[in-house]
């Protein structure tokens, strides 16, 4: 077995809301998976469908070599999970639910227990009511890292984490994939993404959107090219793969150009610059962020399909000016 | 970040021209009021048909002079009598009606006034709800402002409608007013109070419960002040004391309504004072930190329904241990007391009792006691929803426990804890009862197997809230409430109303053999269990098939 989650097809509505509509997911046993997509897209839906906590409607899943919703209390002693929005006994002191949880999933590793505690500084004779959001998620990833299972599942896991305990965490993370485990991580950091995961899914509305390494998704994003040249650039607009054509004629100063271009048609694209004279380039690699907004933004009512392009031309504003 | 927000009043709020302290004081009582709109209605209405009803059971039951006289006569003189219900001064229906009622009605208008105020201060603190809110402009002591003036006018208004009601009845006018003016009172001075416990205590539960505690035992200092000769002086600690000692209808006593009053002023100017101590969300009494580490024994289901569970069903059995001493110690005086009001006493025969009407009150108050342990069934069985609906089950679910493990032990617990609170109050009054004609050991086990004798009733009710939670998740919390409801007015009022036996037959408390005094049969019992039974397996399937959340 070499896929730690495998999902295909997936469907889950929730009377007229469709949650999920068809996702695939492959998840291969010792990698670290980014999975992103914007809010209400179906991250939380895809990982209680994984714990067995939802029934789906329609297609198949299948973790750790077993079925979600009927092997989960077996399937469990070999997964731990922290969900996004962590709620606890407010009576319990954090120790406590830390020791519960562990013990519940089948032992806890009471060594490793004391240094997450000392890594992530989180006082466990607090009672639950008296942490803060940060530290009620603290409780639950300690809990979870502390626990000996193949398969972390974390929802947003540094939601409400400082940035020193957020670096804490990758380096957790880190550890884990050094000693084999698989992680699915949704997040919404793409620096912690960027950082951290071999290969991430991208979803929106319930489906699959982009999957692959982080190297693959880059060749699908656009460069953005800034340039100033000696004569006009014949035929740039025909170009296939050029958006947002920008082109201003300066008497004198000869011609300024802008425009974001399909990084695989980029070849073509210089040489027609080339061939107009190039007095000075800016070339703007693309950015994960680019990416992801694009894909985010894509689709949604009132927002047309480029609007991640602004968003984008924004961030190199300084170098156009 | 909240205790800077706290100290410096906030830039926009410095043009304001209301004190930067209440700013948004109307906003807020608006929302407040609109979020209380169905609670505080009920609390009134309940309160105020409480005491109206009992002041016309009085005027119809007892219309002699005589008749009233010789309940005066043997109340006046007995001391558990007096320790229950609180000294009585006069014979006229005014002064029964406030010998019977006052002081409990008093007692209720502050438990009243704790939940309003404890709920639109720290209970909305620890909900998060007013720190958005309170990032508005709305001033630092603003909710206070409001739970406190919500819970003074909840207060007035009863006092109004209970004078009002009185008097429609028949009642003197002063003596009505006067009754109001004692019972709101007391509501006043606990609304003041429960706002200092508010800022005390460390989460918004511990507030009510110490406003709640510091309510039960000025109800006791009361009760010992009203019964022990020579322990007077001690009532003039108890706001309680102080409703009854304004003796409506036999002397109207205004001036001492100055008491609490004064008692109120002074409480509410602490409140604040302390409010700008504390930051939000935690109390001026640190919590105590909890273990470190899990003990030993906290590692199963059934472990953590326990853990999570012991403290409220302590509180339940304790509850009904002293109810159950109490009523104990006022049966074998419920003959004489009730023998000239033929009213009370059909009444008491009606509620389901047999021959001898001591057996009868008992009987009687172990149906209530039945439907109270039905309450803390119901409230621990859905324990499962809230839990699920906090997301407080997902990390559960998501370890090796399965779902009717996580389940299952929770219903355990809270079958186990209803016998438990069922078998407090057959203690309490088998021991007070038998001490008093002589015989704990003929009354224990006789008033213990009463109480637990409605265990299977209560187990269906139990079975019906799981299986609401199995199958209708989303209405269960009000539905098994309301299942309730609608079987505890049929125990308590189908006798009264004659309805039609079918109709009674309904409630699971119908089936139950009326004891102590009437005769044992096995069968309802049994049957009884099976549906309990049934009802639950069928809640638990469908908890196994549906989604969570």
């Amino acid at each position: 077995m070499t896929e730690a989650i495998a999902v295909s097809g997936l469907r889950k509505s929730y009377g007229k809301t469709v949650a999920l509509d068809g996702l695939d997911l492959g998840v291969a046993v010792g990698e670290v998976h980014g999975f992103l997509g914007p809010n209400g897209s179906g991250k939380t839906t895809t990982i209680r469908i994984l714990l067995g906590l939802l029934r789906a409607d329609g297609g198949a899943a299948r973790l750790l070599g077993g079925d979600p919703w009927s092997e989960a209390a077996a399937l469990h002693r070999r997964l731990a999970y922290v969900p996004g929005d962590v709620t606890l006994w407010p009576s319990l002191s954090g120790g406590e639910i830390i020791d519960l949880l562990g013990r519940l999933r089948g032992g806890i590793d009471a060594k490793r227990r004391a240094s997450l505690l000392e890594r992530f500084e989180l006082d466990p004779t607090k009672k639950a009511r008296a942490y803060s959001k940060g530290n009620r998620q603290k409780v639950a990833l300690i809990s979870a890292l502390a626990s000996d299972v193949e398969l972390l599942l974390l929802d947003e896991p540094t939601a409400g984490l400082d940035p020193l305990m957020e670096a804490r965490f990758r380096e957790c993370v880190e550890e884990e994939r050094h000693s084999g485990r698989t992680v699915l991580l949704s997040s919404h950091i793409l620096s912690e993404v960027e950082a951290l995961c071999d290969r991430v899914t991208i979803i929106r509305a319930g489906r699959a959107v982009e999957s692959g390494t982080l190297t693959e998704l880059r060749h699908l994003t656009r460069t953005s090219i800034t340039a100033e040249l000696a004569g006009q650039p014949a035929g740039l607009g025909q170009l296939p793969g050029v958006h947002d054509l920008d082109v201003q004629d300066r008497p004198g100063h000869g011609t300024s150009v802008r425009c974001e271009v399909d990084t695989d048609k980029l070849n073509e694209v210089l040489r027609q610059l080339t061939e107009a004279g190039v007095r000075s380039l800016v070339s703007q690699p693309p950015t994960l962020e680019e990416l992801f907004l694009r894909h985010y933004a894509a689709g949604r009512p009132g927002e047309p399909a480029r609007a991640a392009d602004a968003a984008g031309a924004g961030d190199t504003a300084g170098v156009r000016s | 970040m909240t205790a800077l927000a706290q100290d410096a009043p906030a830039p926009g709020r410095a043009g304001s021209r209301k004190p930067a302290a209440l700013a948004g004081f109307g906003e807020l009582g608006k929302l407040a009021g609109r979020r209380d709109r169905v609670m505080l209605p009920a609390w009134i209405y309940l309160l105020t048909v409480a005491m109206v009803g009992t002041g016309y059971s009085f005027k119809t039951g007892y219309k002699t002079a005589a008749s009233r006289a010789a309940v005066y006569a043997t109340t006046a003189h007995d001391a558990a009598l007096t320790a229950l219900a609180g000294p009585i001064f006069g014979s006229s229906v005014g002064a029964l009606t406030a010998w019977k009622y006052g002081g409990a009605s008093a007692a209720l208008a502050a438990l009243m006034s704790i939940f309003i105020v404890t709920r639109h201060t720290r209970g909305d603190e620890e909900a998060g709800r007013l720190e958005l809110v309170g990032s508005t402009t709305v001033g630092r002591h603003t909710a206070l402002a409001v739970g406190l003036a919500l819970a003074a006018a909840a207060s007035c208004l009863l006092a109004v409608l209970i004078a009002a009601g009185l008097a429609v009845v028949g009642l003197p006018v002063t003596g009505s007013v006067a009754i109001g003016l004692a019972v709101a009172s007391c509501g006043l001075v606990f609304a003041a109070v429960a706002g200092v416990t508010a800022q005390l205590a460390g989460s918004a539960r511990g507030a009510r419960g110490s406003a709640i505690g510091l309510l039960v035992t000025v109800y006791v200092l009361q009760s010992v002040a009203a019964s022990a000769a020579g322990l007077h002086w001690l009532g003039w600690l108890s706001p309680v004391y102080w409703a009854e000692q304004v003796r409506a209808f036999a002397g109207d006593r205004w001036a001492v309504l100055a008491l609490p009053l004064a008692c109120t002023a002074v409480i509410a100017i602490v409140a604040p004072v302390l409010e700008s101590r504390r930051d939000v969300g935690a109390g001026l009494v640190q919590p105590r930190p909890g273990p470190a580490a899990a003990g030993r024994t906290l590692r199963s289901p059934l472990a953590l329904a326990w853990r999570l569970q012991h403290g409220s069903f302590i509180g339940w059995a304790v509850g009904t241990l002293l109810l159950g001493v109490a009523v104990g110690s006022v049966a074998k005086g419920i003959g004489s007391m009730l023998g000239s009001g033929k009213g009370i006493r059909e009444a008491v025969t009606r509620l389901g009792g047999q021959a001898g009407l001591s057996d009868a009150y008992l009987a009687a108050i172990m149906s209530l006691v039945g439907l109270a342990a039905a309450g803390y069934a119901i409230s621990a069985v859905l324990r499962l929803r809230s839990d699920e609906a906090a997301g407080r089950a997902d990390p559960l679910l998501a370890t090796a426990m399965g779902r009717i493990g996580w389940s299952a032990s929770q219903l355990v617990v809270a079958a186990a804890g209803a016998a438990i609170v069922l078998a407090a109050a057959g203690l309490g009054a088998g021991i007070s009862y038998g001490s008093q004609v002589g015989g704990i050991g003929v009354q224990l086990p006789r008033l213990l197997g009463a109480a637990l004798a409605q265990l299977p009733a209560v187990l269906v009710l139990a079975g019906v809230a799981v299986l609401l939670v199995g199958m209708l998740p989303r209405i269960c919390v009000g539905a098994a409430w309301a299942a309730l409801a609608v079987v505890a007015l049929l125990v308590l009022l189908g006798p009264t109303l004659r309805l039609a036996q079918w109709v009674q037959d309904i409630s699971p408390f119908s089936h139950v053999p009326r004891l102590p005094g009437g005769t044992v049969s096995a069968a309802p019992l049994i049957w009884l269990s099976v549906i309990a039974v049934a009802l639950a397996a069928a809640g638990l399937a469908g908890l196994r098939r549906r989604d969570i959340g």
